[in-house]
């Protein structure tokens, strides 16, 4: 299951004083099984590429190509696509409708025609997966719940599609700390255990730095980066003057580099930088 | 007495029929000078949102008493002449914009004063400028950006000419340079006009820059200090399920491991100091 | 970003002309006299007069032909059916043409073209204007020409509030219904197939979730509104103040006299 973005481009209000040019010739190839951290300042086109990862937006030129089918192609059905590729938007929890928990987390798999008997199994899956207990949440009402279980209840509700990608589009806005360490967490053992593709777009440096394999930067509607973390997080300055940072803990490495320390290479988490700190005292000790 | 909020014994809870309710403030007592720049952190449901409504009067303690620039918040009379001391910004830049075109949403506090309109048009411009939205002040709202709308909503309580500015988790929507414009909107009302300031944040990279910081949990304050002397507690703020900045946890971890650094190191440029002398 | 963001709301065309900035009282109270005028002069004569003159004031304000048409296009069925209804069943006069029991007199055209011409009419000066007045100056107009009723219970000032608050959010909650209806289509929904029925049930989804918005975004609107010290209308003053100046008693008398023109023709021409 891979994605395969050549020559996209966006365009919206072609031909009208409002036109403007979201994407901009994008070519993108997503594997399976990977964690794919998509970053970029407001307005430079992350939105609107995640929409067409599942067929919400149609490209003004170019292609995407899912699981081998081409999403232009008019005998493709956009709503199996659209099971296949999972699309969590921001805020989630306005999108929740039904009177019960079950309902809501129901309504996707239901659309696609699972049958009443497998949809106890779907839904207490995906709660689960999100680290609620189905029992004791799946009579209540949604709108009883607090922000943080809405979410994971909104995020449930793609889960129980079975999506082989998973696409989030800022999942962790708006919560606490923990909050946003738990779903960190769940969606890195949904990379690890269930093997899916995650795209994961977000403003925090630090979150991506600690779950994605592989970074795209995207300014402008182009994409001006794409590697690994630790290969991306080095051009710490081409990241700032697109109005994007790093990590606190890469920002040091960068500078202790800069004053002219053997600095092996650039941390992603407080651990790496702690280590390699005590490796650089150990060498100095040693001198 | 000369603090500008004073809080004592304060209570509070959503609920008051019914005794199994939580409260959402337990004893809350506080006390915030004219000038101060004071981050109130803590967990969703610490109470932290709660304990600024009740600076400006929206919500009134169950039980003791807040004062604002000495008036109590229980007189019912007063209740007007404290929200135009204590100005709030809310989160969602959307659900506080109330007119049609920015200037007229900064001119509605200073309307509901009762304040004649050459003058409201003076604060308008010197509301404007002071977040520097001068130049968007014919546009509609609903084409701003976030921290635009914040800047403008901003203005709004400016133009109130409030002595507190208090700032509700105004920068819980925003993207990162939004959230930045605030901030550095907030910081240079409070060094250049000596605002008191009132930041309530999850984001400690945002209360890492006031110069006191009250870590709130379970309606309770936990610790109240200088920002240092807060973010030196780092394992009570993970306990507490908050964040430190990623250099103040890298340092801890470096002291475990016996390296000779100060507990507390809040910025990049602190640390690159500290570890050269180390290195 | 949304495609929906940029539709201006509203039909304001902006402009600088003496009719933009005309008091919005004067041309609220001008507008609602044409509109008398027009039920109380009957004949072609009297409409031609006015038509001309809804031609001049726009030819004044500079808004093209175009765009004052484009008023009428949502209410074209009603007119031509307005057009049709009379043209079929009013008797009298010469049979001008006549299929089976279908018979149109020549009473009837000249009713149905009438009716038509007044209903055109009709549409054509209230859309001028709100093509010349802005939302704002709009319900600033309206609360000030109600605000003699507050003393007899009409709420003028809420009515203008709810107005414009309205008028604040329609951007805000179209964007929002585009971005809701996306997520629901990203979880299988199906909002167009089906009969009616399903079809309307199929809308659920959409609504439930902006209604429980649009109640958190009232409520929070609410919230910070009474933050910034509203208390209703009373004590409030406004940044913009409304003044007539020599240009309204212009406009005033001048469509004082056009009027008289306009009864004149109608009564004895």
């Amino acid at each position: 299951m891979s994605i395969t973005i050549r020559n996209l481009s966006s365009v919206y209000n072609p031909g009208t004083p409002f036109e403007v040019r979201a994407l901009d010739n994008i070519n993108l190839s997503i594997g399976e099984g990977e964690f794919v951290g998509l970053i970029g300042p407001t307005g430079s086109g992350k939105s609107t590429l995640v929409q067409h990862f599942n067929g919400l937006i149609r490209p003004s030129q170019g292609e995407v190509v899912v699981d081998g089918r081409s999403l232009t192609d008019k005998a493709t059905d956009l709503r199996e696509v659209r099971q296949r590729v999972g699309l969590v938007f921001q805020y989630p929890e306005h999108q929740l409708f039904e009177e019960t928990v079950f309902a809501d987390v129901a309504f996707g798999p239901k659309n696609q025609g699972v049958p009443e008997a497998e949809l106890k199994e779907r839904v207490n899956e995906a709660l689960t997966l999100v680290g609620l207990d189905p029992s004791a949440i799946c009579d209540r009402s949604p709108f009883e719940l607090s922000g943080g279980q809405m979410r994971r209840v909104a995020i449930a509700g793609i889960l129980a599609m079975r999506p082989k990608v998973l696409v989030l589009d800022e999942p962790t806005a708006g919560l606490d700390p923990q909050g946003r360490d738990e779903l960190l967490d769940q969606l890195q053992q949904l990379h690890s255990r269930a093997g899916m593709t995650v795209i994961l777009v977000s403003h925090s440096m630090e979150d991506i730095a600690r779950v994605a394999t592989r970074l795209v930067v995207l300014h402008r509607g182009q994409i001006v980066a794409d590697g690994s973390p630790r290969q991306v997080f080095t051009q710490a300055k081409m990241l700032m003057d697109v109005g994007l940072g790093v990590p606190q803990v890469t920002e040091l490495m960068l500078a202790l580099r800069e004053k002219g320390y053997p600095v092996p290479e650039v941390a992603l988490t407080v651990e790496e930088a702690c280590a390699i700190i005590l490796g650089l005292h150990r060498g100095g000790e040693g001198q | 007495m000369s603090a500008i909020i004073r809080m004592e014994g304060v209570s509070f809870s959503y609920n008051s029929d019914d005794p199994q309710q939580t409260q959402a403030l337990q004893g809350v007592s506080l006390s915030i000078e004219p000038g101060e720049f004071v981050a109130i952190v803590g967990r969703n449901g610490s109470g932290k949102s709660t304990l600024a409504k009740h600076i400006n009067a929206i919500l009134t303690p169950t039980s003791g008493e807040v004062w604002v620039d000495g008036i109590s918040t229980k007189d019912t009379d007063s209740v007007f002449a404290i929200r135009q001391i204590a100005g709030m910004v809310f989160q969602n830049p959307d659900n506080q914009i109330v007119a049609t075109i920015v200037e007229e949403d900064v001119a509605f506090g200073p309307e509901n004063l009762g304040i004649p309109s050459d003058e409201i048009r003076r604060r308008i411009d010197e509301a404007l400028s002071l977040v520097r939205m001068s130049d968007y002040a014919l546009h509609p709202p609903h084409l701003l950006s976030g921290g635009q709308k914040q800047r403008v909503a901003i203005a709004g309580v400016l133009a109130m000419h409030p002595k507190i500015l208090i700032l509700d988790e105004s920068t819980a929507m925003l993207d990162p340079l939004g959230r930045q414009e605030v901030m550095e909107t907030a910081l240079r009302l409070n060094r250049e006009r000596g605002m008191t300031v009132v930041l309530i944040t999850h984001h400690m990279d945002e209360a890492v820059r006031a110069e006191r910081v009250i870590v709130l949990d379970r309606g309770r304050v936990v610790l109240d200090g200088s920002t240092r002397e807060v973010f030196s507690q780092v394992d009570l703020l993970r306990q507490l399920g908050l964040d430190v900045p990623q250099v103040t946890s890298l340092a801890q971890l470096l002291r475990e491991q016996g390296l000779n650094l100060q507990p507390d190191v809040l910025t990049v440029g602190e640390m690159v100091e500290q570890l050269c002398q180390l290195l | 970003m949304s495609i929906l963001k940029n539709v201006t709301i509203g039909q304001y065309y902006p402009g600088d002309s003496v009719v933009h900035r005309l008091d919005p009282r004067t041309k609220l109270v001008l507008s609602f006299a044409f509109i008398i005028v027009l039920f109380l002069v009957n004949g072609f004569l009297p409409y031609l007069w006015l038509a001309a003159l809804v031609m001049v004031v726009a030819q004044i304000a500079r808004v093209p032909l175009k765009i004052m048409l484009r008023g009428l296009s949502p209410l074209k069925f009603i007119i031509a059916l307005t057009f049709l209804l009379h043209l079929f069943t009013t008797r009298g006069g010469t049979v001008l043409w006549q299929l089976g029991f279908l018979r149109i007199e020549s009473n009837g055209l000249a009713q149905g073209a009438f009716l038509a011409f007044r209903l055109i009419l009709l549409v054509v000066a209230t859309s001028l204007l709100t093509l010349t007045t802005s939302p704002i100056a709009l319900t600033d107009g309206l609360e000030r020409i109600l605000s003699p009723g507050a003393r007899f219970g009409l709420p003028a000032h809420e009515l203008a509030m709810m107005m414009t608050i309205a008028l604040r959010f329609i951007p805000t909650l179209i964007e929002e219904a585009d971005k809701i209806m996306r997520a629901q289509l990203a979880r299988g929904a199906d909002f167009e197939s089906g009969g009616l029925i399903k079809r309307a049930k199929s809308l659920l989804p959409l609504l439930v979730p902006l209604f429980v918005s649009a109640f958190r975004r009232a409520d929070e609107l609410a919230m910070a509104m009474e933050a910034r010290a509203y208390r209703g209308g009373k004590h409030r003053t406004r940044l913009k103040v409304l003044k007539y100046t020599a240009k309204d008693f212009w406009a005033y008398f001048l469509a004082a006299l056009a009027f008289g023109i306009a009864y004149f023709l109608g009564r004895w021409v």
